[in-house]
């Protein structure tokens, strides 16, 4: 068990709408990232994923705000932070963050080593231009990344360059988180091979000490992280190790998630493909009970009447469903025959 | 329908614009009414006059008066003799001719009159006082004079047969007449211009003419634009080809080049309003030309279309219901937009005197024309020239503001 | 090529298409040869820029052949006319990839569905039958007719407007039916949902399903045959099984080794 570097407690953040409604896009999160170890986030769209990871990083731009919970870094709370001792103190240097399509967010008139400059300038204003491009220098060549590519201009690179990029210029300070919001869904299959291999690498030689990593491709998730978290509806509705999720899913979002998943292998014959009807609720106004119970194969009168909680199964196991673990073990055990 | 007009209405910017135009029509059509007559009927003596309400003073006389002894009559009439700048001059006189007026208060009327009464003689002359100056300040002694005199003034006749005067009538100054028992009042509320002629009948008439020239002009420019931007965008090809080659001559050599060469070759006396709304709407179709070929160009390989051709829609069905609705917007918008540049165009054109015809009709750029070229901007006279360019500025002002009220309207995407 | 070896559908030899001229010119789709089978479900595999839109535009008589002939059921395809055309595309029918764009913004759900049983000759029919065979084909997708009345297609979310367009396909019952990429904009859980009712479409109705793709997993999953196209040309084709258990091209084995996996270790080394 590693030492702890990113805990969450109980995050919950909202949208104000401009009729002035609340919509919690971010409902009692927690989780916890090791050293050394990453966290794959999984869902589908409008889940809540994205608001998770700009929650996480304290930067809160209305119609985002910050309503209750603690996210502890480095020993430090850094929720209610004010914004510029964030953007100071924590981004960049502590936790760095991808945006979806974070490749377009290149100014096209300028050359790549002006961002790195940019990005160390901003932090440790004494360092030279000599130094910078040394050190970029390096860093690029640790990554893979071909050292000309820092004196030439965005337009001039490929999509899974400029990504790969922009990944190795949000990591030059060595952050000790990385939350990479989708970085490969634009990009064809060699070059998101091609990203994924990165971020291993930065985790490998310690660039970085813990990644978050959001998709709702699932295969990915697999491959890159160690844990998998499912969310719904702005709630975590399971988590456990990366091999627990996809092969033994217990909640029944999770399974049909998992379900879902079609790969070129012959194992993917064998596999029961499943499909989940209906779409997720309006967040304006979360049902009452589990939010999933609209959709939910298994759904007893019981799920809609109170708030689930989220019930831990052993070896960080967790599901928040209102069946317990061998209810639902047997209820899929039926299904097989 | 019903939906769409509701939509329409809902939007505040268009609300405002409809309601200052439609006040310019309503205006339009119900002026003519109130006040019936040839808009270039010349009333006036061929200067400008300013606005008031004009009684007959031939006819007052006539009439039976009243007596009413008002307390402020002597004090309005003093007053009204002696202007500000009458004051400021009286002094300047005094000063001049070395008469003391230390404590002398200009406002106070009797003062000055009683200074004045006692110095003033048209023999003595200032040094530097001008002829004209002189003559001024014996013009304001009569005055004066006048003013405090007789109690009743004496109306004579001249006797038919022997030529001698002979009292007819006499006016109290406690006669009032009561303007509606006048018969012959006038009210110019815009006075007349350098005609003679009623500036506010010739505005209303000027603003229908000019409204109408712009809604020919706009709808002849819209749809040539329309339909050539229609044909080069979709069919491609040669059609396109042959469409940008017009389009090109047109857009080298500049409109208003064109508008002046056409307008001159027609010549002033085949010139209607009517003409001149053609020879706009035929040469500034341009750039509604090039913006629908260039957004018809980018719809026709969007999906929808494709899939259009595939369920095999034919080619006057695929335009109609795939491109037209999503340029229709756009479409009503440049038309607004040429109908405000056609009225302008046309102002620009009688400025330079090949507008329409001057003897028939009044449009708003005539007005502008005939008060430049007589000075009414030198003379003082803003009502011949400023009402004109506020309801100019109002027309294209109005149409701008529901162009720009028009957007969520057409485009389902943007309703909530 | 496919083992079963049903009546032809569609076929081409040679087909090339070329952009521009002279030195600039761009050979989109270089030469291709295919068979397509009828109720065949045949993906074309390709990563962006490899020539499959260009080829599926050709495919669909949206755009002309440079080079090479393409045969519709056997017979040298022509499409010479505007009535030709439109007879041509009795035949076949397509689904695209962004379903925002796929629909005219003005016109509600049921004038799109009418408009389908319109175009088949349908538009004498009794509203009743109309009604029921509109009905009909939205149960086929799993969407309930009732609630989709009045309503526009863009308020719809994007896995339910690709169900609408399978609705469509269902009204308009062509031989052919190309979809270029259906499902990349859809979210990795409901795609499963469209690929089985592309699947029971082909298998109820016998048609032949041309799917176009650049997801490996996807062709393997709902595919007979697989036609493997790198920069224009077809560089392995076979069936699903052997193309994708047993590639034997180089380019082939990159794609498949490229794609995350979950039941084999996926090798990060060869890249």
């Amino acid at each position: 068990m590693g030492k702890t570097i990113l805990e969450v407690k109980d995050l919950t953040t909202k949208y104000i709408t401009r009729f002035h409604e609340d919509v919690y896009a971010v409902d009692h999160v927690s989780l916890k990232i090791e050293e050394g170890k990453s966290l794959g986030i999984a869902g589908e769209s409008g889940c809540g994923k994205s608001t998770l990871a700009l929650s996480l990083m304290g930067y809160y731009f209305p119609p985002l705000y910050y309503t209750s919970g603690e996210i502890i870094l480095g020993g430090r709370n850094i929720s209610g932070m004010d914004p510029d001792d964030v953007r100071k103190n924590v981004l960049g240097t502590e936790i760095a963050y991808i945006p979806q399509a974070a490749m377009n967010a290149l100014n096209p008139t300028r050359r790549i080593i002006r961002f790195i400059e940019d990005v160390i300038r901003a932090h440790d204003p004494k360092m030279g231009r000599k130094e910078i491009f040394e050190m970029a220098r390096d860093r690029f060549h640790e990554l893979g990344l071909p050292p000309e590519v820092l004196d030439r201009h965005p337009v001039e690179l490929s999509g899974g360059m400029k990504q790969r990029t922009v990944i190795a210029i949000s990591t030059i300070l060595k952050p000790k988180v990385l939350i990479a919001d989708e970085p490969s869904s634009a990009l064809d299959v060699t070059s998101q091979k091609m990203v994924i291999k990165m971020l291993k690498n930065l985790m490998e030689k310690e660039y970085i000490k813990g990644m978050i990593f959001i998709t709702h491709e699932l295969p990915l998730l697999y491959n890159v992280t160690d844990d998998i978290m499912v969310m719904y509806a702005g709630q975590i509705v399971e988590n456990g190790t990366a091999k627990q999720m996809v092969f033994d899913p217990l909640h029944p979002y999770s399974k049909g998630l998992m379900g879902s998943i079609i790969v070129p292998e012959e194992g993917v014959r064998g596999h029961e493909l499943t499909a989940i009807p209906g779409t997720p609720p309006n967040l304006k106004n979360p049902p009452a009970g589990c939010r999933f119970a609209d959709r939910c194969k298994y759904v007893v009168p019981a799920c809609r009447v109170h708030e689930i909680p989220m019930l831990c199964l052993g070896g960080d196991r967790c599901c928040r469903c209102g069946h317990s673990e061998s209810t639902l073990r047997e209820a899929y055990a039926h299904e097989r025959k | 329908m019903k939906n769409t007009i509701r939509q329409v209405f809902h939007s505040s910017k268009f609300l405002v614009g409809f309601v200052i135009f439609a006040f310019l029509l309503l205006m339009m059509l119900i002026y003519p009414l109130i006040n019936p007559g040839d808009p270039l009927q010349m009333i006036g003596l061929g200067t400008f006059a300013r606005p008031g309400t004009y009684v007959s003073v031939y006819d007052s006389v006539g009439t039976k008066p009243s007596t009413f002894n008002l307390p402020d009559a002597d004090a309005n009439r003093l007053a009204k003799i002696l202007t500000a700048e009458d004051r400021v001059n009286m002094v300047n006189w005094f000063t001049a001719a070395g008469v003391d007026i230390t404590g002398l208060d200009t406002q106070d009327t009797p003062a000055m009159l009683k200074l004045w009464k006692a110095n003033y003689s048209s023999t003595v002359r200032p040094k530097g006082m001008t002829k004209a100056m002189r003559n001024y300040y014996e013009r304001l002694n009569n005055a004066i004079l006048s003013a405090n005199s007789a109690s009743k003034l004496t109306v004579s006749e001249p006797n038919a047969d022997t030529g001698a005067l002979e009292e007819k009538s006499e006016i109290a100054k406690s006669d009032y007449v009561n303007v509606s028992d006048v018969s012959n009042v006038k009210v110019l509320p815009l006075g007349t211009d350098n005609f003679g002629r009623d500036t506010l009948k010739e505005l209303v008439s000027a603003c229908g003419t000019s409204i109408r020239i712009g809604l020919i002009a706009g709808a002849i420019a819209t749809l040539i634009g329309l339909l050539l931007g229609l044909l080069a965008g979709y069919l491609g090809g040669l059609v396109d080809d042959i469409v940008m080659f017009f389009t090109n001559i047109f857009t080298v050599i500049p409109s208003f080049v064109l508008l002046i060469l056409i307008s001159y070759s027609i010549g002033q006396e085949q010139r209607g309003a009517g003409t001149v709304a053609l020879v706009i709407g035929f040469t500034s179709w341009v750039w509604t030309a090039r913006s629908v070929r260039s957004q018809v160009m980018s719809l026709r390989n969007r999906d929808h279309v494709n899939l259009s051709k595939l369920s095999g829609h034919r080619l006057f069905r695929i335009i109609t219901t795939d491109i037209l609705p999503y340029i229709a917007s756009y479409v009503v918008m440049a038309f607004i937009l040429q109908i405000s540049s056609a009225i302008l165009a046309e102002a620009q054109l009688s400025l330079l005197g090949l507008g329409p015809k001057t003897t028939e009709i009044p449009t708003l750029g005539l007005m502008m024309n005939w008060a430049m070229l007589y000075s009414a901007h030198l003379n003082g006279s803003w009502w011949a020239y400023f009402p004109v360019i506020l309801t100019i500025a109002l027309i294209s002002f109005s149409l701008n503001l529901m162009n720009t009220g028009l957007d969520q309207v057409f485009n389902p995407t943007l309703r909530d | 090529m496919s083992e079963s070896k049903g009546p032809l559908c569609l076929s081409g030899k040679g087909v090339t298409k070329t952009f521009g001229v002279g030195l600039k010119a761009v050979t989109a789709v270089d030469g291709v040869d295919f068979e397509f089978r009828r109720g065949e479900l045949v993906s074309i595999v390709g990563e962006s820029g490899s020539g499959k839109t260009t080829l599926a535009k050709m495919l669909l008589g949206l755009i002309s052949v440079s080079k090479g002939e393409i045969f519709f059921q056997g017979q040298p395809r022509d499409i010479s006319t505007a009535r030709k055309k439109r007879e041509y595309w009795k035949g076949i029918q397509a689904i695209f990839q962004d379903p925002f764009s796929s629909f005219n913004v003005f016109n509600k759900i049921d004038t799109v569905l009418l408009d389908c049983i319109n175009m088949r000759g349908g538009r004498r029919l009794p509203r009743q039958k109309k009604y029921q065979m509109m009905e009909e084909a939205c149960s086929f997708v799993n969407l309930k007719f009732a609630e989709l009345t009045n309503k526009y297609p863009f308020e719809l979310s994007g896995g339910q407007m690709q169900r609408l367009m399978i609705a469509r396909i269902f009204l308009l019952k062509p031989k052919i039916l190309l979809a270029d990429e259906p499902t990349s904009m859809i979210d990795a859980c409901s795609r499963a949902t469209i690929l089985d009712m592309l699947l029971n479409l082909r298998n109820e109705t016998g048609m032949t399903i041309i799917f176009i793709t650049h997801d490996i997993g996807l062709a393997y999953y709902i595919s007979d045959s697989v036609y493997i196209m790198e920069h224009g040309k077809f560089v392995e084709s076979g069936t699903a099984d052997q193309v994708i258990l047993h590639p034997k091209a180089e380019y082939t084995r990159r794609l498949i080794s490229d794609v995350p996996k979950i039941f084999e270790p996926w090798d990060l080394t060869t890249v």
